[in-house]
């Protein structure tokens, strides 16, 4: 009997322990015991959604995905500190595109080409081929995931202008008349006097894309491949002509119809005016057509998207003046305008530090593709707080993701509309991809423009200032270098 | 006296500094060596590369750049001719550093180092007095980062010791709810300063800021500070004094509570006045707490960059821009020997600035402490 019992005890244990030690075997997850720590803006925009979904993707494969905010003129010095003295805390980074230049000629990033083939659930062809083919590649190769996708635009209410009788403005012209015309009346019932046009101009924010999109339409005319910020033979800034001239000039009298500290406001401050419907136009990323149907929001059905205005006139480059349209000089125009939407900054993307551990950067990628797959970019993207905007071809087909989310058909139709166009525009401007194009943007061109608007220096010094400051980058950096790395973005 | 004594005493001289030593290597270390190889990067051109870094020597180029070339309009702003006044107020700055060569060579402690040193003074407060006056009295003049900072240090130092001082002198007299006053003016130093530059960005937006109704009610929605420079600076001065006023209030109020009761009653018996005994007792045994805490808050003043970062990251323009903000914006874009020259030479006058400031109190504060 007590043998029996003995026996009997033993095969009870025997059985628990192994049950204890299996059980976890069965249920052991992909990523069990990795951390990932990934760099990126500190904001509700892109830094939210990836917060969001990391329990989701915990959960799915035992990763611990931590999301580091820093203010985002922080993200590059940040990121080149931390890959270059080898501290290595940082896994993976979202950022800007255009800056992965810098970090893929000292070899900090990893090459994902070899992953992203190996992934079917990324739905890598859906990927806009922009975005895919331009945005996340270089030499041939893919070094980032693309989570957003970024164009500018203007916005327009479209209560105003029905109201009105006017059409959305197709140069820049228009624009400052539509400005004009509606600045100073109450445009959302409060009794206060609003503002024509809300262009965030704050200095060492986001702002100095602003002045490109507005000068773009001057400057490049035939086609992607002819680049607006250097001349492809000899890296001769194309900031200190007629068309510059011209574009600084709307830019600064755009400020007349604005609130009164618009030198003063980034983007957040912008969007809040707008979705307070105390503006009539307003340049900005795709945000503001997903903001406007948010909760709180004072021009949800009133806010339209067009692509950017153009010129009617051009840069001729050889002799620095500006001149009319014709078929041979603008071969894109549409009714004699020439429009250059511009894809500031890139758009949003994922890149993973070549330095971390190989299984944690198995799992940094598969939170990048996670994140950027159909399932949680198609939602993702119709949300405006999530700072995230269209990039796949299936969000720009399925309408259904936008009415579920609160646009009506027509307001999704005009708001994608506008973003196609800009992407199947022939004459698209690609950002600035350089090796040190944030000393070229955050420092020269940003600086001076600031200048020039809070009246320090007139417009002509701005202009010779910016030429002054872009060759001493590219002298120091190094001409041929430079102009090799340019041609190569435009696809030379 | 046998050998043994004679060692021992040795030893026991040393002691002191032996025992010194390990904390004065530490404090080297932690001072001296950064500054070292600042001053090594700020000579060099660095370039980030596989497996580290790539430094360059180019010599004197990076300050080259800021006070002479392409970044001078930065650093030391923008140039033209001086006004009738700015002559005039040169003029009498000459006249005042003649008088106080002559009572130095009339003393009994002239010295050839002394003179020297005075003329170093002289001249270094000639040339900052000057570019301050062509950046901010011309027509055409635009003040660069060092008188921006210069601005911030002198006005700013200036107006929170004055307030301070006066605070301290109300908060002294056995007054009604003094404690509560004195706990109350405290509070501002206890807070971060990028809390207080966002505390002072939200009070200040026209637009949406708690004061945005009282603006519209005058009339002045259209205006706004952020876009006119003196406006920008203004605000930021306002904030910083905000913050640093409790500072001095309390150093000061420590001061004039420790101050010997006895000769003011002497003095009261013999019916001087207020201002009397202002003027003749409590400024002279003041005067050395006053000194350190003006030297304390001259060294500190040359830091800001909280403030001018968040409320107006240093625009419009460059209107706000300090040395210190000027340096970390070099360093944000990955120019660390540019950011490094700044910080260099944001030393040099910070150190130049303090050191002059001592020289020219000393004789006041050893005639007050006798």
């Amino acid at each position: 009997m007590f043998k029996l019992k003995n026996k009997m005890i033993s095969g009870i244990v025997l059985a628990v322990g192994t049950l204890l030690f299996t059980i976890p075997a069965v249920h052991a997850k992909k990523y069990d015991g990795v951390t990932v720590n990934i760099l990126t803006m500190e904001a509700p925009q892109i830094k939210g959604p990836m917060v969001k979904r990391a329990p989701d993707f915990k959960k799915l494969t035992g990763a611990t995905v931590n999301i580091i905010g820093v203010p985002f003129a922080d993200i590059y010095p940040k990121m080149e500190a931390d890959f270059a003295t080898g501290t290595n805390s940082i896994d993976g980074a979202v950022f800007a595109p255009q800056w992965m230049v810098d970090f893929i000629e000292p070899g900090y990033l990893e090459d994902l080409t070899s992953k992203v083939k190996a992934d079917s659930a990324i739905e890598w062809d859906d990927i806009g081929y922009f975005f895919r083919s331009f945005s996340s590649t270089y030499g041939g190769k893919i070094y980032t995931i693309p989570l957003d996708g970024d164009f500018h635009m203007i916005y327009y209410r479209t209560d105003l202008l029905d109201a009105a009788g006017i059409s959305p403005p197709t140069t820049w012209e228009e624009y400052i008349y539509i400005a004009s015309r509606f600045h100073g009346q109450d445009m959302n019932g409060d009794g206060t006097p609003d503002y024509g046009s809300c262009i965030s101009k704050k200095r060492n924010a986001q702002a100095y894309w602003m002045i490109l999109s507005v000068a773009g339409g001057f400057i490049q005319a035939k086609g992607t491949g002819e680049g607006m910020f250097f001349d492809t033979k000899t890296m001769k800034p194309l900031v200190n002509n007629e068309a510059f001239s011209r574009a600084l000039d709307i830019y600064k009298e755009t400020t007349k119809y604005a609130p009164p500290d618009e030198i003063n406001l980034d983007v957040g401050d912008t969007r809040g005016l707008w979705t307070a419907g105390r503006c009539a136009l307003t340049l900005d990323w795709g945000d503001i057509g997903t903001l406007a149907i948010e909760k709180g929001s004072k021009v949800k059905g009133k806010t339209g998207a067009a692509i950017l205005p153009g010129s009617r006139k051009v840069l001729d480059r050889s002799s620095g003046k500006l001149v009319p349209c014709n078929r041979a000089r603008c071969p894109y125009a549409i009714n004699g305008v020439n429009h250059a939407p511009f894809a500031a900054y890139g758009g949003w993307s994922g890149a993973i530090n070549t330095a971390s551990n190989a299984r944690v950067k198995d799992a940094a990628y598969d939170f990048f593709s996670y994140m950027s797959q159909p399932k949680q970019s198609n939602v993702d993207v119709t949300i405006g707080i999530t700072g995230m905007n269209p990039y796949r071809v299936s969000q720009f087909e399925k309408l259904s993701n936008w009415t579920n989310a609160g646009f009506s058909k027509a307001s999704a139709e005009n708001y994608l509309g506008a973003i196609k166009a800009s992407l199947n525009s022939p004459n698209m401007i690609l950002d600035l991809r350089v090796p040190k194009n944030q000393r070229y943007q955050q420092v020269v061109l940003d600086t001076e423009v600031h200048r020039f608007l809070s009246g320090e220096i007139s417009k002509q010094e701005a202009m010779q200032r910016i030429e002054d400051g872009w060759e001493e980058v590219t002298e120091e950096t190094g001409r041929d270098g430079q102009l090799n790395a340019y041609r190569k973005t435009l696809g030379y | 006296m046998t050998q043994s004594n004679s060692i021992e005493e040795r030893l026991d001289r040393q002691a002191p500094a032996v025992f010194i030593m390990p904390a004065v290597l530490i404090v080297l270390c932690f001072s001296i060596f950064p500054l070292i190889v600042s001053l090594f990067v700020s000579l060099s051109r660095l370039k980030f590369v596989r497996g580290g870094i790539e430094a360059k020597y180019i010599g004197f180029l990076n300050f080259k750049k800021l006070l002479f070339g392409s970044q001078q309009y930065h650093f030391l702003g923008k140039f033209d001719q001086l006004t009738t006044t700015g002559y005039v107020i040169m003029s009498v700055f000459v006249i005042l550093i003649l008088v106080w060569f002559y009572r130095y060579f009339r003393s009994i402690n002239f010295s050839l180092v002394g003179t020297i040193g005075r003329f170093v003074v002289a001249t270094g407060l000639f040339f900052l007095l000057m570019l301050t006056l062509i950046n901010l009295t011309t027509p055409k003049g635009l003040p660069g980062t060092l008188v921006v900072t210069l601005t911030y240090v002198i006005l700013g130092v200036i107006f929170q010791f004055q307030i301070g001082l006066g605070l301290a002198l109300l908060c002294v007299k056995k007054i009604r709810g003094r404690s509560f006053f004195r706990m109350v003016f405290f509070i501002p130093m206890m807070i971060t300063p990028v809390g207080i530059a966002y505390l002072f960005r939200m009070l200040t937006d026209m637009t949406k800021g708690p004061f945005a109704p009282v603006v519209m009610w005058l009339g002045m929605e259209e205006t706004s500070w952020a876009v006119i420079p003196w406006g920008a600076r203004i605000a930021v001065m306002i904030g910083d004094a905000w913050q640093w006023i409790p500072f001095m209030f309390i150093v000061l109020l420590a001061g004039l509570e420790s101050l010997p009761t006895e000769q003011k009653e002497a003095a009261i018996m013999d019916g001087a006045g207020s201002w009397q005994i202002f003027r003749d007792i409590t400024w002279p045994t003041l005067l050395p707490v006053i000194v350190t805490i003006i030297l304390i808050r001259l060294i500190e003043a040359f830091k800001i960059i909280d403030l001018p970062n968040v409320m107006t990251n240093g625009g419009p323009g460059i209107a706000t821009e300090s040395l210190s903000l000027h340096s970390y914006f070099n360093w944000r874009t990955m120019d660390l020997s540019g950011s490094a020259a700044v910080g260099y030479l944001l030393m040099v006058v910070a150190v130049f600035i303090c050191l002059s400031f001592v020289s020219l109190v000393k004789k006041q504060v050893e005639i007050a402490q006798q």
